[in-house]
Protein backbone atom coordinates (compact mmCIF):
# COMPACT_ATOMS: atom_id res chain seq x y z
CA UNK A 1 0.00 0.00 0.00
CA UNK A 2 2.00 3.29 -1.02
CA UNK A 3 1.35 6.66 0.84
CA UNK A 4 0.07 8.25 -1.96
CA UNK A 5 -3.20 6.07 -2.23
CA UNK A 6 -4.01 6.48 1.22
CA UNK A 7 -3.79 10.21 0.84
CA UNK A 8 -5.31 10.38 -2.11
CA UNK A 9 -8.54 8.34 -0.19
CA UNK A 10 -11.01 11.81 0.83
CA UNK A 11 -13.71 11.03 3.39
CA UNK A 12 -17.18 12.52 2.77
CA UNK A 13 -16.15 15.63 3.44
CA UNK A 14 -13.51 15.51 0.84
CA UNK A 15 -10.82 15.84 3.41
CA UNK A 16 -7.80 13.71 2.62
CA UNK A 17 -7.78 10.36 4.97
CA UNK A 18 -4.30 9.11 6.09
CA UNK A 19 -5.46 6.28 7.63
CA UNK A 20 -6.29 3.38 6.15
CA UNK A 21 -10.47 3.27 5.24
CA UNK A 22 -10.37 -0.29 5.98
CA UNK A 23 -8.16 -3.19 6.94
CA UNK A 24 -6.08 -4.63 4.18
CA UNK A 25 -7.40 -7.76 3.83
CA UNK A 26 -4.56 -10.56 4.45
CA UNK A 27 -4.91 -14.48 3.69
CA UNK A 28 -5.42 -16.91 6.08
CA UNK A 29 -2.24 -17.18 8.18
CA UNK A 30 -0.06 -15.24 6.23
CA UNK A 31 1.05 -13.25 9.50
CA UNK A 32 1.89 -16.48 11.33
CA UNK A 33 5.67 -16.49 10.55
CA UNK A 34 6.25 -13.17 11.18
CA UNK A 35 4.20 -13.00 14.45
CA UNK A 36 6.38 -16.50 15.84
CA UNK A 37 9.52 -14.90 14.50
CA UNK A 38 8.36 -12.08 16.95
CA UNK A 39 7.94 -14.50 19.51
CA UNK A 40 11.25 -16.24 18.67
CA UNK A 41 12.39 -12.56 19.52
CA UNK A 42 11.34 -12.12 23.08
CA UNK A 43 12.04 -16.11 23.76
CA UNK A 44 16.12 -14.28 22.69
CA UNK A 45 15.94 -11.90 25.33
CA UNK A 46 15.10 -14.19 28.05
CA UNK A 47 18.33 -16.31 26.92
CA UNK A 48 20.21 -12.82 26.52
CA UNK A 49 19.21 -12.17 30.65
CA UNK A 50 20.30 -16.09 31.40
CA UNK A 51 23.62 -15.17 29.76
CA UNK A 52 23.96 -12.26 31.51
CA UNK A 53 23.44 -13.64 35.01
CA UNK A 54 26.10 -16.41 33.45
CA UNK A 55 28.42 -14.10 32.09
CA UNK A 56 28.37 -11.93 36.06
CA UNK A 57 27.71 -15.43 37.95
CA UNK A 58 30.29 -17.73 36.05
CA UNK A 59 32.79 -16.94 38.05
CA UNK A 60 31.77 -17.60 41.45
CA UNK A 61 32.18 -20.76 42.78
CA UNK A 62 32.24 -20.44 46.46
CA UNK A 63 35.56 -22.50 46.67
CA UNK A 64 33.36 -25.54 44.65
CA UNK A 65 34.38 -26.75 41.37
CA UNK A 66 35.11 -24.69 38.45
CA UNK A 67 34.43 -25.44 34.20
CA UNK A 68 38.11 -27.04 34.38
CA UNK A 69 37.24 -29.38 36.85
CA UNK A 70 33.40 -30.15 35.66
CA UNK A 71 33.18 -29.69 31.72
CA UNK A 72 33.59 -33.04 29.33
CA UNK A 73 34.63 -31.09 26.20
CA UNK A 74 34.37 -34.47 23.96
CA UNK A 75 30.93 -35.09 25.26
CA UNK A 76 29.72 -30.79 24.87
CA UNK A 77 31.62 -31.53 20.79
CA UNK A 78 29.33 -34.46 20.46
CA UNK A 79 25.84 -32.23 21.76
CA UNK A 80 27.02 -29.52 19.08
CA UNK A 81 27.45 -32.30 16.66
CA UNK A 82 24.17 -33.10 17.06
CA UNK A 83 22.29 -30.09 17.06
CA UNK A 84 24.24 -28.90 14.46
CA UNK A 85 23.20 -31.99 12.09
CA UNK A 86 19.86 -32.03 13.39
CA UNK A 87 19.84 -28.26 11.49
CA UNK A 88 20.59 -29.60 8.45
CA UNK A 89 18.19 -32.35 8.18
CA UNK A 90 15.75 -30.16 9.49
CA UNK A 91 16.46 -28.02 6.43
CA UNK A 92 16.18 -30.88 4.36
CA UNK A 93 12.70 -31.68 5.44
CA UNK A 94 11.59 -28.26 4.62
CA UNK A 95 13.15 -28.67 1.28
CA UNK A 96 11.20 -31.94 0.70
CA UNK A 97 8.14 -30.49 2.18
CA UNK A 98 8.24 -27.83 -0.33
CA UNK A 99 8.48 -30.39 -2.85
CA UNK A 100 5.10 -31.84 -1.68
CA UNK A 101 7.23 -35.05 -1.02
CA UNK A 102 5.77 -36.58 1.96
CA UNK A 103 7.30 -39.47 2.65
CA UNK A 104 11.05 -37.83 2.72
CA UNK A 105 9.56 -35.19 4.62
CA UNK A 106 8.40 -37.52 7.41
CA UNK A 107 11.98 -39.40 7.08
CA UNK A 108 14.11 -36.25 7.81
CA UNK A 109 11.68 -35.16 10.45
CA UNK A 110 12.27 -38.45 11.88
CA UNK A 111 16.49 -38.25 11.57
CA UNK A 112 16.00 -34.86 13.10
CA UNK A 113 13.86 -36.06 15.97
CA UNK A 114 16.22 -38.77 16.65
CA UNK A 115 19.34 -35.82 17.05
CA UNK A 116 17.89 -33.76 19.41
CA UNK A 117 16.25 -36.92 21.83
CA UNK A 118 20.04 -38.25 21.50
CA UNK A 119 21.33 -34.30 22.47
CA UNK A 120 18.67 -34.21 25.17
CA UNK A 121 19.93 -38.11 26.62
CA UNK A 122 24.01 -36.73 26.33
CA UNK A 123 22.63 -33.62 28.23
CA UNK A 124 20.53 -35.21 30.99
CA UNK A 125 23.18 -38.01 31.46
CA UNK A 126 26.18 -34.36 31.69
CA UNK A 127 23.39 -33.21 34.45
CA UNK A 128 22.87 -36.16 36.39
CA UNK A 129 26.46 -36.76 36.31
CA UNK A 130 27.13 -33.71 37.76
CA UNK A 131 24.59 -33.36 40.57
CA UNK A 132 25.83 -37.13 41.67
CA UNK A 133 29.48 -35.19 41.56
CA UNK A 134 28.30 -33.13 44.26
CA UNK A 135 27.98 -29.97 41.89
CA UNK A 136 24.44 -29.55 41.52
CA UNK A 137 22.63 -26.12 40.99
CA UNK A 138 23.22 -25.61 44.87
CA UNK A 139 26.29 -26.09 45.14
CA UNK A 140 27.79 -22.25 43.62
CA UNK A 141 26.30 -19.43 41.89
CA UNK A 142 28.42 -20.37 38.77
CA UNK A 143 26.55 -23.87 38.47
CA UNK A 144 23.06 -22.06 39.80
CA UNK A 145 23.84 -20.01 36.84
CA UNK A 146 25.14 -22.67 34.23
CA UNK A 147 22.03 -24.72 35.54
CA UNK A 148 19.31 -22.54 34.81
CA UNK A 149 20.78 -21.13 30.98
CA UNK A 150 21.65 -25.07 29.92
CA UNK A 151 18.44 -26.50 31.21
CA UNK A 152 15.97 -23.51 29.81
CA UNK A 153 17.58 -24.17 26.49
CA UNK A 154 17.31 -28.17 26.94
CA UNK A 155 13.88 -27.53 27.90
CA UNK A 156 13.37 -25.64 24.47
CA UNK A 157 14.41 -28.51 22.86
CA UNK A 158 12.11 -30.56 24.67
CA UNK A 159 9.72 -29.23 23.45
CA UNK A 160 10.64 -28.65 20.38
CA UNK A 161 11.04 -32.96 19.69
CA UNK A 162 7.17 -32.93 21.08
CA UNK A 163 5.97 -30.51 18.66
CA UNK A 164 8.28 -32.09 15.73
CA UNK A 165 6.57 -35.65 16.67
CA UNK A 166 3.03 -33.77 16.89
CA UNK A 167 3.44 -32.19 13.39
CA UNK A 168 4.78 -35.80 12.23
CA UNK A 169 1.87 -37.22 12.88
CA UNK A 170 -0.19 -34.54 11.51
CA UNK A 171 1.62 -34.73 8.29
CA UNK A 172 0.87 -38.40 8.01
CA UNK A 173 -3.00 -37.56 8.80
CA UNK A 174 -3.50 -34.58 6.32
CA UNK A 175 -0.84 -34.53 4.35
CA UNK A 176 1.34 -31.42 3.03
CA UNK A 177 -1.48 -29.19 3.09
CA UNK A 178 -1.05 -25.08 3.28
CA UNK A 179 -1.17 -25.48 7.45
CA UNK A 180 1.05 -28.08 8.15
CA UNK A 181 3.45 -26.35 6.05
CA UNK A 182 2.90 -23.11 7.76
CA UNK A 183 3.35 -25.25 10.69
CA UNK A 184 6.48 -26.98 9.30
CA UNK A 185 7.93 -23.29 8.81
CA UNK A 186 7.49 -22.11 12.48
CA UNK A 187 8.83 -25.23 13.81
CA UNK A 188 11.80 -24.60 11.71
CA UNK A 189 12.50 -21.18 12.36
CA UNK A 190 12.38 -22.58 16.43
CA UNK A 191 14.50 -25.08 15.83
CA UNK A 192 17.37 -23.03 13.69
CA UNK A 193 17.15 -20.51 16.68
CA UNK A 194 17.43 -22.93 19.75
CA UNK A 195 20.77 -23.98 17.47
CA UNK A 196 21.84 -20.04 17.28
CA UNK A 197 21.28 -20.27 20.87
CA UNK A 198 23.53 -23.46 21.10
CA UNK A 199 26.11 -21.24 19.55
CA UNK A 200 26.13 -18.79 22.40
CA UNK A 201 26.11 -21.92 25.48
CA UNK A 202 29.26 -23.70 24.08
CA UNK A 203 31.15 -20.29 23.18
CA UNK A 204 30.57 -18.29 26.46
CA UNK A 205 30.17 -21.19 28.80
CA UNK A 206 31.84 -24.27 27.89
CA UNK A 207 34.91 -22.80 25.83
CA UNK A 208 35.17 -19.40 27.34
CA UNK A 209 34.69 -21.37 30.85
CA UNK A 210 37.35 -23.55 30.34
CA UNK A 211 39.72 -21.10 29.00
CA UNK A 212 39.15 -19.26 32.38
CA UNK B 1 -0.34 -32.21 -3.14
CA UNK B 2 2.58 -31.07 -5.48
CA UNK B 3 0.79 -28.17 -7.44
CA UNK B 4 -0.70 -27.01 -4.06
CA UNK B 5 2.72 -27.43 -2.39
CA UNK B 6 3.95 -25.00 -5.12
CA UNK B 7 1.20 -22.62 -5.60
CA UNK B 8 1.41 -21.24 -2.01
CA UNK B 9 0.35 -17.65 -1.99
CA UNK B 10 3.37 -16.91 0.47
CA UNK B 11 6.07 -18.12 -2.16
CA UNK B 12 4.97 -15.36 -4.63
CA UNK B 13 5.45 -12.83 -1.54
CA UNK B 14 9.58 -13.13 -1.46
CA UNK B 15 9.43 -16.02 1.17
CA UNK B 16 12.68 -17.45 0.66
CA UNK B 17 13.15 -21.19 1.76
CA UNK B 18 16.64 -22.13 0.64
CA UNK B 19 17.81 -24.71 -1.73
CA UNK B 20 19.77 -27.71 -0.92
CA UNK B 21 23.22 -25.69 -1.95
CA UNK B 22 22.61 -23.29 0.24
CA UNK B 23 21.76 -25.20 3.17
CA UNK B 24 24.76 -27.15 2.48
CA UNK B 25 27.07 -24.21 2.20
CA UNK B 26 25.42 -22.72 5.62
CA UNK B 27 26.49 -26.61 6.83
CA UNK B 28 29.91 -26.74 5.42
CA UNK B 29 30.43 -23.21 7.04
CA UNK B 30 29.25 -23.81 10.33
CA UNK B 31 31.20 -26.95 11.31
CA UNK B 32 34.64 -25.04 10.10
CA UNK B 33 33.34 -22.65 12.51
CA UNK B 34 32.64 -25.16 15.11
CA UNK B 35 35.87 -27.15 15.00
CA UNK B 36 38.46 -24.13 14.99
CA UNK B 37 36.99 -23.21 18.33
CA UNK B 38 36.62 -26.40 19.81
CA UNK B 39 39.94 -27.20 18.32
CA UNK B 40 42.04 -24.34 19.56
CA UNK B 41 40.58 -24.35 23.37
CA UNK B 42 41.01 -28.31 23.38
CA UNK B 43 45.10 -28.32 21.89
CA UNK B 44 45.58 -24.61 23.98
CA UNK B 45 47.87 -23.99 20.84
CA UNK B 46 47.57 -20.53 21.46
CA UNK B 47 47.31 -17.61 24.49
CA UNK B 48 44.12 -17.88 26.25
CA UNK B 49 43.05 -14.14 25.94
CA UNK B 50 43.82 -15.02 22.08
CA UNK B 51 42.12 -17.86 22.20
CA UNK B 52 39.34 -16.17 24.17
CA UNK B 53 38.93 -13.45 21.57
CA UNK B 54 38.90 -16.15 18.80
CA UNK B 55 36.49 -18.19 20.25
CA UNK B 56 33.86 -15.12 20.54
CA UNK B 57 34.80 -13.59 16.81
CA UNK B 58 33.90 -16.78 15.62
CA UNK B 59 31.03 -17.49 17.79
CA UNK B 60 29.40 -13.99 16.30
CA UNK B 61 30.24 -15.53 12.96
CA UNK B 62 28.49 -19.15 13.54
CA UNK B 63 25.11 -17.06 14.65
CA UNK B 64 25.52 -14.44 11.75
CA UNK B 65 25.96 -17.94 9.34
CA UNK B 66 22.98 -19.78 10.52
CA UNK B 67 20.62 -16.46 10.22
CA UNK B 68 21.49 -16.35 6.84
CA UNK B 69 21.66 -19.49 5.52
CA UNK B 70 19.22 -21.80 8.12
CA UNK B 71 16.76 -18.65 9.14
CA UNK B 72 16.41 -17.11 5.61
CA UNK B 73 17.00 -14.13 7.42
CA UNK B 74 17.22 -11.06 4.16
CA UNK B 75 16.02 -7.65 4.71
CA UNK B 76 13.50 -8.85 2.01
CA UNK B 77 11.25 -11.16 3.70
CA UNK B 78 8.07 -10.17 5.33
CA UNK B 79 8.15 -6.96 3.74
CA UNK B 80 11.48 -5.81 6.19
CA UNK B 81 9.70 -6.57 9.27
CA UNK B 82 10.96 -9.43 10.94
CA UNK B 83 15.06 -7.69 9.85
CA UNK B 84 13.99 -4.63 11.70
CA UNK B 85 12.40 -7.14 14.91
CA UNK B 86 16.08 -8.71 14.50
CA UNK B 87 17.96 -5.59 14.73
CA UNK B 88 15.76 -4.16 17.34
CA UNK B 89 16.55 -7.47 19.45
CA UNK B 90 19.97 -7.32 19.03
CA UNK B 91 19.96 -3.83 19.78
CA UNK B 92 18.57 -4.48 23.53
CA UNK B 93 20.51 -7.75 23.82
CA UNK B 94 23.55 -6.08 23.23
CA UNK B 95 22.25 -2.82 25.61
CA UNK B 96 21.36 -5.61 28.53
CA UNK B 97 24.43 -7.74 28.05
CA UNK B 98 27.30 -5.38 28.16
CA UNK B 99 25.26 -3.39 30.35
CA UNK B 100 25.29 -5.91 32.97
CA UNK B 101 28.60 -7.24 32.33
CA UNK B 102 30.30 -4.05 32.92
CA UNK B 103 28.06 -2.74 36.02
CA UNK B 104 28.31 -5.70 37.89
CA UNK B 105 32.34 -5.95 36.75
CA UNK B 106 32.69 -2.57 38.84
CA UNK B 107 30.79 -3.46 41.71
CA UNK B 108 32.98 -6.88 41.92
CA UNK B 109 36.17 -4.75 41.59
CA UNK B 110 35.45 -2.07 43.92
CA UNK B 111 33.28 -3.58 46.44
CA UNK B 112 34.74 -6.61 47.20
CA UNK B 113 37.37 -5.65 49.92
CA UNK B 114 35.33 -5.43 52.93
CA UNK B 115 35.61 -1.85 54.47
CA UNK B 116 36.82 -1.48 57.95
CA UNK B 117 33.82 0.34 58.96
CA UNK B 118 35.37 1.39 62.28
CA UNK B 119 37.97 3.14 60.47
CA UNK B 120 35.08 5.64 58.50
CA UNK B 121 34.30 8.94 59.87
Amino acid sequence: MSTSAIAAHLDDQGRPLFHLPEEPHHPDGASTPLGFWIYLMSDCLIFAMLFAAFGVLGGAYAAGPGPKDLFDMPLVALNTAFLLISSITYGFAMLAAHEGRQTSTLTWLGVTGLLGVAFLGVELYEFSHLIHEGAGPQRSAFLSAFFTLVGTHGLHVTFGVIWLVTLMAQVAQRGLDGRNLRRLTCLSMFWHFLDVIWIGVFTTVYLLGVLR
Amino acid sequence: MTSHAHARPDSASGEDHGSRRSYLLGFGLSVVLTAIPFALVVTGALPAALTGGIVVALGVAQIVVHMIFFLHMNPRSEGGWSMLALIFTVIVVVIALSGSLWVMHHLNTNMMPVHDMSQMP
